[in-house]
């Protein structure tokens, strides 16, 4: 088990498929059914447009690391440092970001700009991952 | 648009010890520095008709009015955003006497953030949207939110950890001479910096503030009415609030020009009819480095980019630098008020009596936290 996801991801109206999603092993980002702007996190109202109107859209999860940080100071229990935050623009839509841990690689090897893709792994019976990890 | 430039002033300032463990009570703290505001302006407590406070904080107008023995009073709210929010408060005392509801406001920040000997249930407030896609991932501590933008800073432009080194270096030499500092006998060289261990990779810990339990305050009024008081008013010329809206703080791009402080200092300096070289003294919000860095730039003090080069060599460092930066030594080495001790030693410059004295300093600047909605002000002696 790469990370335990502590404190668990918080399930909440709109973002309930994308956690559901997870499950499936799919990558479901929100995308504005009337513009057909992605957005992440997941809010009721397209900032593009304005639309009420969503739908969750199964994405390719492959994308590059826009930013990264290594943690080596551990500020929550069950979650020992080191461990890498990465923010990850997926090649769906310029500008769109979505947070993980880059999993199977040792920290030196993370660097802007890594094309990266996204796995999965069922880290409790209720709760299933998204991570990611290096790709060709 | 209506201006309000050089009609409001500060007329009196106050605040506590600022140590590692205050052992009084938040309310105990905000009493200290309000009745020590109130007191500094030369008026009474029942002239006080309105009441600025600060979230997320367990102190409320209320309480404070009771404690003062206010009767009854018809203006209060609390700002938002924390080191972001607190310069804007003094915009929402303006707004409040512009509006015929308050005419003497005080403003404050109180807070245990060292010893967190504060009431159950704080939590710093987000929305669930946001967190939920944050925590899972380790992304808690704000120095991993800031670390993201270093890094990426970094990349883009070359700047170094030395180069966030400089600004700490600067706040703890302007914070050896301020015996209210925390980090008054400490001090701190860039080989320090750079042996202080890994917090989030670039951040050091010591390109993070300290924590820190204390209390600041101050009075706005009228410049009519600020006249007849004890102190020579210094002048509000600026104050603003300034949003960029984005889905989630983690999102910001520290490389992009177009941000929630670019467009403060553009409000601000238009509303003051000035420019970045006429500031004498200048009060960052400085949780970490690398957003001081960053925000020097969006402010226009240098171009995008050039923060690194810019702050090295002393340009930021009393007394012979021609920009000094966070003269009481900031959140990085006075204690993290939240930004209200910028507002305070701002004050303090502008009368003279700061202890890292710009020569004749007439206009000061303070720019709340960056990379989250924010606000500032520019003030004139």
């Amino acid at each position: 088990m790469p990370y335990l996801p502590m404190p668990p991801p918080l399930p909440y109206v709109e973002s309930e498929g994308f956690w559901e999603g997870c499950k499936r092993r799919e990558l479901v980002i929100q995308r504005c059914k009337d513009c057909g702007t992605y957005r992440h996190p997941p809010i009721p109202m397209c900032p593009a447009c304005q639309s009420w109107n969503w739908e969750g859209t199964k994405v390719s999860g492959r994308g590059r690391v826009e930013g990264f940080t290594i943690v080596t100071r551990a500020v929550f229990p069950g979650m020992p440092a080191p461990y890498n935050v990465v923010r990850v623009e997926l090649e769906e839509q310029d500008g769109l970001l979505i947070l993980g841990n880059v999993i199977g690689c040792h920290p030196d090897e993370i660097s802007i700009d890594m094309p990266v893709k996204v796995t999965f792994e069922d880290v409790t019976p209720e709760i299933t991952m998204y991570y990611f990890e290096k790709a060709a | 648009m209506a201006t309000i430039k050089d009609k409001y002033a500060i007329v009196g300032i106050g605040h506590t010890d600022y140590s590692l463990n205050s052992g009084r009570s938040e309310l105990h703290l905000a009493l200290e520095a309000i009745t020590a505001a109130i007191e500094d302006a030369g008026l009474g407590f029942k002239d006080i008709d309105g009441i600025v406070g600060d979230h997320p904080s367990r102190v409320d107008a209320m309480t404070i009015g009771s404690a003062l023995g206010l009767r009854d009073f018809g203006f209060f709210i609390e700002t938002d955003f924390a080191g972001g929010g607190v310069p804007g408060g003094l915009l929402h005392a303006i707004a409040g006497i512009e509006a015929g509801r308050a005419t003497s406001v005080v403003c404050y920040k109180s807070l245990n953030g060292s010893s967190k000997l504060t009431l159950p249930g704080f939590s710093f407030a987000a929305e669930p949207h946001e967190l939920g896609f944050t925590r899972p991932f380790g992304l808690l501590a704000p120095a991993a939110y800031a670390a993201l933008a270093a890094r990426r800073h970094m990349h883009q432009y070359g700047t170094t950890s030395r180069q966030f080194g400089a600004i700490a270096v600067a706040c703890r030499k302007h914070a050896n001479r301020n015996p209210n500092a925390i980090m008054y006998g400490e001090s701190m060289t860039i080989e320090d910096h750079q042996d202080s261990k890994m917090i989030a990779d670039p951040l050091r810990l010591y390109d993070c503030y300290v924590e820190a339990d204390g209390a600041a305050a101050c009075v706005v009024t009228s410049a009519e009415r600020a006249k007849d008081l004890r102190q020579w008013p210094v002048c509000i010329m600026a104050a603003g609030q300034a949003c960029v809206p984005c889905l989630s703080r983690w999102t910001k791009d520290p490389t992009v020009n177009e941000n929630e402080t670019s467009y403060l200092a553009r409000q601000l300096f238009s509303m003051a009819g000035l420019v970045p070289a006429d500031v004498d003294v200048l009060q960052v919000y400085d949780d970490f480095t690398p957003l001081v860095l960053m925000a020097i730039e969006d402010m226009g003090f240098c171009s995008k980019g050039e923060g690194g080069p810019f702050v090295e060599g002393g340009r930021v460092v009393w007394p012979d630098g021609k920009l000094p930066l966070n003269t009481s030594g900031g959140n990085l080495s006075e204690g993290c008020i939240d930004g209200f001790n910028h507002v305070i030693e701002a004050v303090k410059q502008l009368r003279g009596t700061s202890t890292a004295q710009v020569k004749d300093a007439e206009v000061a600047m303070v720019c709340g936290a960056t990379g989250v909605p924010t606000s500032g002000l520019i003030l004139r002696r």
